[in-house]
C-alpha cells in the first residue's frame, strides 16, 4: 500500500497548524515563500522510486513514522546542549553547537569572527542584513524536482547563517555540531544559508549527532553562494544512530574563478540521503564532490550528486566510495549536466563500492547529459569484494586476516579522506573511520557526547 | 635426520580445480642452502610457491611439507610468514591507500609479538627502515607512498627485497624476481638478497634465466617439468639449460616413466 497519501495529509494538517503557531514568529522573508512552496510540495508529493533521483532510496520507513512533534525550540533546551562543546586536539576550530537545527539564543544577533566573517541564526541575519539575505535566500534551491525541498521551504523557521564579506578569509575551519536531542520523536527542518562574497574563503566542518535514542528525521537545506574567486570547503561527518534519518540538500552556486569542495563522510545512521547540487555559473570554476560511507545492519545510505556545468572551462570531479556489510543498502546517483554554452568542460566521476556480505546491496548510476561538443567527461563505477590478491599479499607478510581486511578497507576509504583540505581533520576522520571499521563506536577521544 | 633440513617436501601433489599441477614433488632444503628451481612455463613452479606460502588457489591432495619440523600445510599464511617464510612475489600487488610505512610496521610488530617481543617504537622503526633502505638501494620516495602504487616493474621488485630485508626470513622464496629487470636493477636486487642473507638463511630462487644465478649462486639447481623435479645438479646445470633449452629435459623426462626424486649425497 502506498504510505504517502497519509503522510501528505498529515503534513497538510501540520502546515495549517504551524502557520497559526510557531511559524508566525518566523521571518517575513521565510513566510513569503511558504505558500507557494507548500503548493509545490503538494503537487510533487514525496519522492518515490519513480523519481529517477530516488530510484534506489526508499524513504518509507522514516517518512511514514509517526513523529510526535515538529521541533520548535525553547531557551531551556540550549543550556542542556551547551554541554556538548567539542574540543578537538590539534584541530583549531571555531565551534558552534546547533540543537535540532537551531542556533542557540537565536535572537541575540550575529557574531563576528576574526577576519570579519559573520555567524548566527537566520532570524538574526534577516534583521541585520535584510538585503543580502533577500538576495540569496531560496535562490539556489531547485524546488521543482524533489518534494522534500519545497517541504523544507514551507516548514523551516530558522537555521544557520554564515556570511563572508568580500575578501574576508577565515583560516580556521568553522565547526558546526548539529545535535539532535529531544524526549520526543521529532521531525527537524532546518534551513541554512552561507554566502561567500568575491575573494572570500572559508571551510565548514559539520558534525551530525543524535544524542538521545528517539526517532529523528531531519530534512536539511543548505544554500551556498560562492562569489568570484572565492573558495569554499564543506566536510560533513554524519554519525547518528539507527533510528535517525538524515536527508540533506546542499546547493552550491559558484561564480567565475571560484572553488568549492564537498565531502560527505557517513559513518552511521538508519537512513542517510545526501543530495549535493553544484552549479557552475561562471567561467573557470572548479568543484569537487566527495563522499564516503560505511553501512551495516539495515542502514541505507544514498548519495545524489548533480553537477551543472553552466559556463565554459570549468572542472568538476566526483569521487564516492562505500563499504556495505550485513543487510545494508547503498545508492549512488551522479549526474553531470553540461550545458550548451559550457565548452571546454572537464568532468570526471567515479564510484567504487565494496560489499562484505551476501545480502548487502549497492545500486550505482551515472547520468551524463552533454549538450556542448568540446567536453571531456568520464565516469566509472565498481561494486565488488575486497581484493583477494591484496589480502593474501598482506597476510604473506605476517599480518593476520582480520587486520589485513581492516587495512584494505581503510586504504579504500582513505582515498576519499585524503581529499579533505585540513590535515588535522583528515587524521581525525581517518581515526573515526578506523574505529568504525573495527566495529567500535566511533567518536573522537575527547567527545563529550558519551552516548550508549 | 629430520633436523638436517629446514624444508622437506615429500610426494607433494596439488590441483587447481580438477587439474593436477604438482604430481609428486620431492625437495629438501637444508639450512643456509640456495636452491634454484628452473623449468619451462606451466611446469608448476608458481603453484609450488603458492602452496608453500599458503595461497589457497591450489589444493594439496597428497604428500607432506615439513618446515622446521612442523607440518607447514596446517599453518595459515600469516603463521608461515611469522615463522620466517617470505615470498618475493612474481607480480607484487598494488594496494592504494595503505602506506608502506603502516604496512611494514604492522608486519614487523605482528612478527615480534609472535616471538614474544615488544612492538618497535615509532623512532626505532623509522631507524630500521632507513637502515634497510640503504642496504637495498631503494628510493626514499617509494617507501613514503602507498604499497607498490604506481611503482615501475623494477621498483616493485626492489620493494619486495626491501620487505625481505625488514622481515629477515629464514626461508626466502624468490618467484621470478628477475623477470623484466634490466641489468642494473637485477644487480641491485641480487646484491640486496646477498646482503640480507645470513649464513643460515635458505633461499629458493624460481627463475627462467641463468643470469640471476651469476649473482645469487645456487648450491643446487633443479629442473621442474610437469609437476615434478626431474633433474637436480649443481650450478653448472643452469648454464647447460641456458645453452640447450628445456627440450632435452622434456625428452628425458617423458622417456622415464618412473617418478623422480632428488637424490642427495
Amino acid at each position: 500500500m502506498d504510505y504517502r497519501p497519509e503522510v501528505i495529509s498529515k503534513m497538510s494538517a501540520l502546515y495549517a497548524d504551524s502557520r497559526e503557531g510557531f511559524l508566525k514568529d518566523s521571518p517575513e522573508l521565510f513566510n513569503r515563500y511558504r505558500e507557494n512552496a507548500f503548493m509545490e510540495f503538494m503537487s510533487l508529493g514525496i519522492p518515490d522510486r519513480k523519481n529517477e533521483a530516488y530510484k534506489y532510496t526508499n524513504l518509507e520507513t522514516f517518512l511514514s513514522y509517526n513523529y510526535q512533534d515538529y521541533y520548535s525550540p525553547v531557551p531551556a533546551d540550549f543550556t542542556e546542549a551547551e554541554k556538548f562543546h567539542c574540543e578537538v586536539e590539534d584541530l583549531d576550530v571555531w565551534n558552534i553547537v546547533l540543537l535540532n537545527g537551531f542556533f542557540p539564543n537565536s535572537e541575540k544577533g550575529l557574531v563576528m569572527l576574526p577576519g570579519g566573517i559573520w555567524v548566527g541564526s537566520m532570524k538574526s541575519a534577516v534583521k541585520q542584513f535584510p538585503a543580502l539575505v533577500e538576495k540569496h535566500y531560496n535562490k539556489y534551491v531547485d524546488n521543482a524536482k524533489d518534494g522534500l525541498v519545497p517541504l523544507n521551504t514551507a516548514l523551516a523557521s530558522d537555521g544557520l547563517f554564515i556570511y563572508a564579506p568580500k575578501h574576508t578569509v577565515y583560516t580556521k575551519p568553522i565547526q558546526i555540531v548539529n545535535l539532535l536531542h529531544s524526549d520526543k520523536d521529532i521531525f527537524v527542518q532546518d534551513r541554512n544559508l552561507v554566502v561567500l562574497e568575491d575573494g572570500a574563503q572559508l571551510s565548514l566542518l559539520v558534525c551530525d549527532h543524535a544524542i538521545s535514542p528517539q526517532h529523528f528525521l531531519t530534512n536539511t537545506i543548505t544554500e551556498v553562494y560562492v562569489g568570484c574567486n572565492a573558495r569554499f570547503d564543506i566536510v560533513r561527518v554524519q554519525n547518528q544512530h539507527n533510528n535517525s534519518g538524515k536527508i540533506t540538500h546542499t546547493f552550491i552556486h559558484q561564480e567565475r574563478d571560484s572553488y568549492a569542495s564537498s565531502n560527505n563522510i557517513s559513518l552511521h545512521g538508519g537512513l542517510v540521503r545526501n543530495a549535493t547540487w553544484h552549479y557552475l555559473a561562471g567561467e573557470n570554476g572548479e568543484t569537487h564532490s566527495y563522499g564516503l560511507f560505511l553501512a551495516d545492519k539495515h542502514q541505507h545510505i544514498g548519495n545524489f550528486v548533480n553537477i551543472d556545468h553552466a559556463a565554459p572551462n570549468c572542472n568538476s570531479t566526483q569521487l564516492f566510495k562505500g563499504v556495505l556489510d550485513d543487510n545494508s543498502t547503498g545508492a549512488f546517483n551522479g549526474r553531470i549536466m553540461v550545458h550548451k554554452i559550457a565548452q571546454g568542460t572537464n568532468a570526471f566521476q567515479r564510484n567504487n563500492n565494496i560489499i562484505l556480505s551476501d545480502s548487502a546491496k549497492m545500486d550505482t548510476k551515472p547520468q551524463l547529459e552533454i549538450f556542448a561538443d568540446d567536453v571531456k567527461c568520464s565516469h566509472g563505477a565498481t561494486v565488488g569484494q575486497l581484493d583477494e590478491n591484496a589480502l593474501f599479499y598482506l597476510r604473506s607478510r605476517g599480518i593476520d586476516e582480520r587486520e589485513a581486511r581492516l587495512m584494505l578497507m581503510f586504504g579504500f576509504a582513505h582515498e576519499v579522506i585524503q581529499n579533505i583540505p585540513i590535515e588535522a581533520l583528515r587524521d581525525r576522520i581517518d581515526n573515526l573511520v578506523l574505529q568504525r571499521l573495527r566495529g567500535e563506536l566511533s567518536r573522537c577521544a575527547s567527545c563529550a557526547i558519551q552516548c550508549n | 635426520m629430520k633436523d638436517n633440513f629446514l624444508l622437506e617436501i615429500k610426494e607433494l601433489r596439488a590441483s587447481i580445480d580438477t587439474k593436477e599441477i604438482l604430481k609428486g614433488l620431492n625437495l629438501e632444503v637444508g639450512y643456509g642452502e640456495i636452491h634454484a628451481i628452473m623449468g619451462p612455463n606451466g611446469s608448476g613452479k608458481s603453484t609450488l610457491a603458492n602452496v608453500l606460502t599458503g595461497r589457497d588457489i591450489a589444493t594439496v591432495t597428497h604428500g607432506s611439507v615439513t618446515y622446521e619440523g612442523h607440518n607447514l600445510l596446517e599453518m595459515s599464511p600469516e603463521e608461515r610468514a611469522r615463522d620466517g617464510i617470505f615470498l618475493s612475489f612474481q607480480y607484487p600487488i598494488e594496494i592504494p591507500g595503505v602506506s608502506m610505512v603502516n604496512f611494514m610496521k604492522t608486519a614487523i610488530n605482528e612478527q615480534r609479538r609472535h616471538r614474544g617481543l615488544e612492538p618497535l617504537s615509532a623512532s626505532d622503526f623509522l631507524r630500521l627502515m632507513r637502515e634497510k633502505k640503504e642496504l637495498v638501494e631503494i628510493d626514499s620516495a617509494l617507501t613514503n607512498r602507498s604499497v607498490n602504487e604506481g611503482f615501475s616493474g623494477g621498483e616493485k621488485k626492489k620493494n619486495e627485497i626491501f620487505q625481505m630485508a625488514l622481515l629477515e626470513p629464514r626461508l626466502a622464496l624468490l618467484d621470478e624476481t628477475d623477470s623484466g629487470l634490466d641489468i642494473d636493477a637485477l644487480r641491485i636486487v641480487a646484491n640486496g638478497v646477498n646482503k640480507i642473507r645470513k649464513p643460515d638463511t635458505s633461499v629458493i630462487v624460481i627463475t627462467h634465466y641463468q643470469r640471476l644465478l651469476d649473482y645469487i649462486v645456487p648450491d643446487f639447481v633443479h629442473v621442474m617439468y610437469d609437476g615434478r623435479i626431474v633433474k637436480s645438479a649443481g650450478p653448472e646445470l643452469a648454464l647447460e639449460l641456458e645453452e640447450r633449452g628445456y627440450d632435452w629435459i622434456r625428452k628425458e623426462a617423458d622417456v622415464n616413466e618412473e617418478s623422480w626424486t632428488t637424490d642427495r649425497k
